[in-house]
């Protein structure tokens, strides 16, 4: 089988790209999901607050997806339900792209280029070394949105969760409105990483306590979590002896990070940003294996899903293109460094030739900030300044780099943001 | 009286400070440095509103729940009324986007409709 473009994922991120893709002139387009439906995590959150910045109204997650999965059904972009892509290589000038599924067993397909789009996956209990039995009633918050949104099955009647991520918080409000009771939402950090308005219209509005500095110390129940101790952590995120809190629950939900799911891309030898997680890639979304390109939250975890749609438009773009025309070669990429709070840039370098008028630099800062300045530097020189009043590790901030800046001779770029202290 | 609010308007998230009267009356709002802020503020405390977000009991479909929402805010003490009713509801398939499953609900006036096709 062979196909133009191969999309690995039917979520938003993918589905972007593909009608992207299309619209850039490239016709054989296929999405392969591994789930029943399109749509990916959007069928799960189903609160509302997407979309203000793509279509100027506040829309639920499932509202959100089935736009773009009415455009691409419109537009009659082929894809493949219930088909797992199991592994991705290259030879020659394709990528293969093997995927499993009941319907048409293995599948190998062979891609002038790939759109990786798998988004990412819950950081587990495993990875968080929390003493304890191992009862049942441990869910991940996700797990637990699932159970409860699409499902329709409470998990739980008495819960405490630990991690204050967006998911945490909006499971808090959902787990309440089905009538269960949650007691508190421990965070280890002195700051939350959800967004404000969670805190204040998931947490605030039940009553619900949201404790600063504080960490699961134990697990308790042999069957089913009959129990967690909490505790007090100092500034080297410690338990403090003598603070500890026990609460008599069934379930404990996990909402402490997501990590981007790159098994593919790693099989096919993409290199990963160890900050991100998520591929290493330049202007045009492209990794350093050439024709595949990543966007959405495989690439870097997003807090909107607008801007995932944004650079998966991009990248399907840059895909389409690179049918078209192949990889040009001999075009001089500038690394895009970091300086101050900044921890990453995507992309991380930037060809000035191949970009487009402007080209999009979104970053995370890792700390909270307040009076902060963004800048951009080329060879040292401030072609930028921004001043921004606030800025915090849980939202995504962006500049736009002008192709009027370069003129071929430079040779790196800089992203700062400082507020007067140290990095 | 004094109400503390965090302020959602921006990622600034001025903490405020609302004075009330003994009849609920706004008398200032303190702590907000835009007028966005003051007028959260009193919005807040006087009339706050919600848009409300659940699932409802499907019959005939291949999914046991779908998605729904109340299609604007309703008051806030109004949430629970409105769950109450969510709960109790269950639709027949096949379900579209935007199909009202719920009208008037819990006498708020406003129709929760379906955000998720159900067939």
């Amino acid at each position: 089988m062979k196909h133009d473009i191969v999309i690995i994922g039917g979520g938003p991120a993918g589905l972007a790209a593909a009608i992207a893709a299309r619209e850039s002139g490239v016709e054989d387009v296929l999405i392969l999901e591994r789930e029943k439906e399109l749509g990916g995590i959007l069928n799960q959150c189903i609160h509302n607050g997407f979309g203000l910045h793509t279509f100027k109204e506040e829309l639920t997650g499932p509202e959100y997806a089935a736009r773009y999965m009415e455009k691409a059904q419109e537009m009659g972009i082929p894809y493949l339900l219930s088909t797992t892509v199991v592994d991705l290589q290259r030879q020659g000038d394709s990528v293969v792209v093997t995927s499993v599924s009941k319907q048409d067993g293995l599948l190998q397909i062979e891609a002038k280029a790939a759109v990786l789009a798998m988004g990412c996956r819950e950081r587990p209990r495993g990875a968080l070394n929390i003493p304890g039995t191992r009862p049942a009633g441990i869910f991940s918050a996700g797990t637990a949105q699932r159970l409860v949104n699409m499902e329709g099955y409470l998990p739980g009647r008495r819960v405490v969760i630990l991690g204050s991520g967006d998911i945490g918080l909006i499971m808090a409000r959902r787990m309440t409105l089905e009538g269960a009771k949650v007691l508190c939402v421990a965070e280890l950090m002195p700051y939350s990483g959800g967004l404000k308005r969670n805190i204040v219209q998931c947490l605030d509005d039940y009553g619900i306590p949201l404790k600063l500095s504080h960490t699961v110390v134990d697990i308790e129940g042999k069957e089913r979590v009959t129990g967690v101790t909490i505790a007090q952590v100092d500034e080297k995120l410690k338990p403090i002896p003598g603070t500890e809190e026990h609460f008599d629950c069934d379930t404990l939900l996990l909402s402490v990070g997501l990590i981007p799911e790159n098994e593919l891309s790693k099989a096919v030898g993409v290199e990963l940003s160890p900050v991100t997680s998520g591929p290493v890639v330049n202007e045009q979304l492209e990794t350093n294996i050439p024709g595949v390109f990543a966007c959405g939250n495989v690439l870097h975890v997003h807090d909107l899903v607008d801007y995932v749609s944004e650079e998966a438009e991009q990248a399907g773009r840059s895909a389409a293109r690179f049918v078209q025309e192949g990889r040009e070669a001999g075009q001089k990429e500038l690394p895009l460094k970091t300086a101050g709070a900044v921890r990453y840039t995507v992309p991380s370098s930037l060809s000035p030739q191949r970009m487009g008028e402007q080209a999009v630099v979104r970053f995370r800062v890792g700390r909270n900030m307040r009076k902060a300045t963004v800048r951009v530097l080329v060879d040292g020189k401030e072609v930028l300044k921004r001043a921004r009043p606030v800025m915090a590790p849980g939202e995504m901030e962006q500049v736009m780099l002008k192709k009027e800046w370069f003129t071929g001779s430079e040779q790196e770029i800089t992203v700062e943001a400082s507020d007067g202290q140290e990095g | 009286m004094v109400r503390e609010l965090t302020c959602i308007s921006c990622p600034l998230g001025c903490p405020l400070k609302v004075e009330l009267d003994e009849s609920g009356a706004v008398l200032s709002v303190t702590g907000n440095t835009c007028k966005r802020g003051e007028d959260y503020g009193k919005k807040e405390v006087t009339a706050p509103t919600r848009t409300v977000t659940s699932t409802i009991k499907v019959e005939g479909a291949s999914v046991p729940v779908t998605s729904v929402r109340t299609k604007t805010d309703i008051p806030k003490e109004k949430i629970f009324a409105c769950m109450e009713e969510i709960r109790k509801a269950t639709v027949k398939a096949p379900v579209h986007i935007g199909d009202v499953v719920i009208k008037n609900v819990a006498g708020t006036g406003v129709d929760v409709a379906a955000t998720k096709a159900a067939v």
